[in-house]
């Protein structure tokens, strides 16, 4: 296994989708590069910023609220049972 | 990654069969707590999806207003934000769909490069071990929230619906009207960009 191969297929290894022979493939690289487990791990805290990157709890924030106007629209266009 | 999709104690669920229950009959109460209760986080995710608050606020109404026409039909064997979530995203999809493309960087320009000897030719540098606790951090969680809307449209929308909207890959497939390795290849990608985005920013010792 080389670098190009282990970044194109490192979301399979992350997420253990791959046979148990392909995964030790992937350990041996690991074990022997230290760029792609700086990668690897980049990668990792990447999906960790983004998952966390619009969480209100994040920051204190109140939850999202809309605008008066926005939902009186909404409330008088409802159709209504005649 | 499933973390945004709405759920609830189970102490709720009595409650909105409750709402459910007088919206079918037609409460006017009902629909305005309905409103109420999920327009806000909706709207947030119009807004994620369209970049514009006009179209966000038209997809939000559109949806609300499918949705009542559709209420009858609606079972609960999901929550009713969930159900309500859906919708949204499909609108602002379509809205999307139909929006005049702008041109836009390309995503290969994002990816990793190679040289004759299979490594990359700029080489991976450690991040910090805070990164994550950077969020915490008004201004990080604004440069991650910048460097996702930088991302090529086809790959920003997956990373959306699978990282921040808890949509699973069967489910984003089908709204996008792909396979599901598609959504996969994409979704690699998207982060394998907004990693090089951010880069930048959270080497060890540089930012």
């Amino acid at each position: 296994m080389n670098c190009r191969e282990f970044t194109e297929f490192l979301h399979e290894y992350l997420f253990g989708n791959l046979p148990p022979e392909e995964r030790a493939e992937f350990e041996k690289h690991l074990a022997e590069c230290p760029w792609c487990v700086a990668y690897l791990d980049s990668y990792k805290k990447t999906i960790l910023l983004t998952t966390d990157a619009f969480s209100d709890s994040g920051n204190g924030a109140p939850p999202a609220a809309a605008p008066e106007e926005l939902i009186q629209a909404i409330l008088h266009a409802r159709p209504r049972k005649s | 990654m499933d973390g945004m999709v709405p759920t609830k104690p189970s102490a709720t669920v009595a409650d909105e069969a409750a709402l459910l229950a007088r919206m079918q009959a037609g409460d006017d109460d009902a629909f305005d707590a309905c409103v109420r209760a999920h327009c806000g986080q909706l709207l947030a995710t119009a807004r994620r999806i369209l970049k514009n608050e006009e179209d966000a606020q038209d997809a939000v109404q559109e949806a609300f207003l499918s949705a009542f026409k559709e209420i009858g039909q609606f079972a609960g064997r999901s929550l009713l934000g969930t159900w309500l979530h859906r919708i949204v995203v499909n609108a602002a999809l379509c809205r999307l769909r139909s929006r005049r493309r702008h041109p836009e960087r390309s995503i290969e320009e994002l990816l990793p490069h190679f040289g004759e000897d299979e490594h990359q030719i700029d080489p991976p540098a450690p991040w910090q071990e805070a990164a994550g606790a950077l969020l915490l951090q008004k201004e990080a969680r604004e440069l991650v929230q910048r460097s996702i809307a930088q991302l090529p449209e086809i790959y920003r929308i997956v990373l959306l619906l699978r990282d921040i909207e808890g949509v699973d890959t069967e489910e984003t497939a089908g709204m996008l009207e792909v396979s599901a390795g598609v959504v996969k290849t994409r979704l690699h990608r998207a982060r394998q960009a907004l990693r090089t985005l951010l880069d930048p920013y959270f080497r060890r010792g540089e930012a």
